[in-house]
């Protein structure tokens, strides 16, 4: 049986660690590589890399981080962040990125799923959605809108459509990113996660609002994710990743804890 | 030197990277003369069956391979490598190089909670010895991305198992060839252990 996996999520900006607070307020809090391999010897079951930077001349750094993470790093991870084509997607993944994450460009140009699919594989292929509650409309029957920008644009598109739609295009796992709970450590959004697990047949990851043990023992059993995403629970030393993973692992979840 | 073999069949700059970690020498090779020459040989990949085999009879390293698994030369196969060692796959019902007797199967679970294809970590459970797995974490877990699994004919080839859905093979091994079904470049520390004894063994 596969066990449940803890993956940590490290935004980079400029080739530095930043966590976000409802995707405004970022601070800088220290260097990824370092961090990436303290949680890979932690027992993190899989790293999630996204590149906030600004400015696409800063992009060459985040191929160094990458090149450094896997040199150092000997688990699966993930970089996201301004990935637009096929083409950026294989520059990653020789650099070392064991699967590419999509977002705000595919919502924008679909296709760019299927591409990134058809060259490095479904398996390696994540859709990420960034996603807000809203009142259910015709458009958005499910009453949770996707949004692109880091949360700044919302596209009136349903998330469960979108979520059936990047499947069907070729992503292999969606991450499931609630704007709402992001960076608020109240727990991860238990109907969103659940809504599209049972929409889909592909992985899912849930992310946003992780702050105790109990919230990812919630969002893996009720909210039926495969993996849990967390960020600000480990950054800032509340837990240690091997704490997370036995206390999952004591209320009876499977959980890799030989390493 | 240890001899990656480089058919194109996904990245294999990460399989070069864990064996530098466990300090080995390792080089992609893509040319049949350099596999017969080869100290050892790993063997990974990702993808299909038919695209893999198609590659390897076009290169000519379909024979290198043959002839360096009758030399002696030690193998490890990794993933797709531990699959079309066998004769045949399911995957486009493909013949395979016959290294090991058996077939390529697809799983194909009843269960709806089990997706497929079957990604993450998974427990290894030891079915028999082997100088490869001196010192081997007997149930841990490893890090597989597979729809299809290896089946080899004679169950003294099967050095582990996991489950999913119903057990099947996890490491097999003949001979100077060795083979895990996960990726052992991307399972932490076992499996760096595992591949630094296969940097020394000599078949």
């Amino acid at each position: 049986m596969l066990t449940k996996r803890l993956i940590a999520c490290l935004d980079v900006r400029d080739g530095q660690l930043a966590k976000s607070i409802n995707f405004v307020d970022t601070k800088n809090i220290g260097d990824p590589v370092a961090k990436a391999r303290e949680y890979y010897e932690g027992g993190v079951d899989e790293l999630v890399f996204y590149d906030i930077t600004a400015s696409s001349d800063a992009r060459e750094i985040m191929i160094d981080v990458v090149e450094a993470v896997a040199a150092q790093v000997f688990i699966p991870f993930s970089v996201g962040g301004g990935i637009r084509s096929e083409a950026d997607a294989t520059k990653l993944r020789l650099a070392g990125a064991e699967k590419i994450n999509v977002n705000s460009a595919a919502v924008q140009r679909p296709k760019l799923i299927s591409e990134i699919a058809h060259a490095i594989g479904r398996q390696n292929t994540v859709l990420s959605m960034d996603i807000r509650r809203v009142a259910p409309s015709s458009e958005v029957p499910s009453g949770y809108e996707i949004v692109i920008n880091g949360g700044r644009k919302p596209m009136g598109l349903d998330v469960v459509m979108w979520a059936q739609r990047g499947q069907e295009l070729g992503a292999g796992e969606l991450v499931v990113n609630s704007i709402d709970a992001d960076g608020t450590q109240d727990g991860y959004e238990l109907t969103l996660t659940h809504t599209i697990a049972e929409a889909v047949s592909i992985p899912v990851i849930a992310s946003g609002g992780a702050g105790r043990p109990e919230h990812l023992y919630d969002v893996l059993t009720k909210g039926k994710a495969d993996a849990a995403l967390v960020a600000s629970m480990v950054h800032y030393d509340h837990y240690t990743c091997r704490e997370i993973k036995e206390d999952l692992a004591e209320r009876g979840l499977p959980m890799r804890l030989w390493y | 030197m240890i001899s990656i073999v480089d058919y194109r069949a996904g990245n294999l700059r990460s399989v070069a990277r864990a064996c530098r970690e466990v300090g080995a020498n390792a080089e992609l090779v893509a040319e049949p003369e350099r596999i017969a020459t080869s100290e050892r040989i790993i063997f990974p990949g990702v993808g299909t069956a038919e695209s893999g085999m198609r590659t390897l009879r076009k290169t000519g390293l379909d024979e290198a391979l043959k002839a360096a698994f009758a030399r002696g030369t030690p193998i490890l196969g990794i993933c797709l490598g531990a699959q079309i060692i066998l004769d045949h796959s399911e995957e486009g019902n493909e013949k395979c190089l016959g290294l090991v007797t058996g077939q390529c199967r697809r799983f194909s679970p009843e269960d709806p909670e089990l997706k497929v294809p079957h990604i993450g970590w998974n427990q290894v459970v030891v079915r028999q010895t082997h100088p490869l797995l001196d010192g081997f974490p007997d149930g841990a877990e490893f890090y597989f991305v597979n729809s299809y699994y290896p089946d080899p004919e004679d169950t003294n080839c099967v050095y582990g198992e996991s489950d999913y859905g119903h057990p099947f093979c996890a490491m097999l091994g003949r001979g100077n060839l060795f083979a895990t079904q996960f990726h052992l470049e991307k399972s932490g520390r076992w499996g760096l252990d595992l591949l630094r004894r296969f940097t020394l063994w000599d078949g």
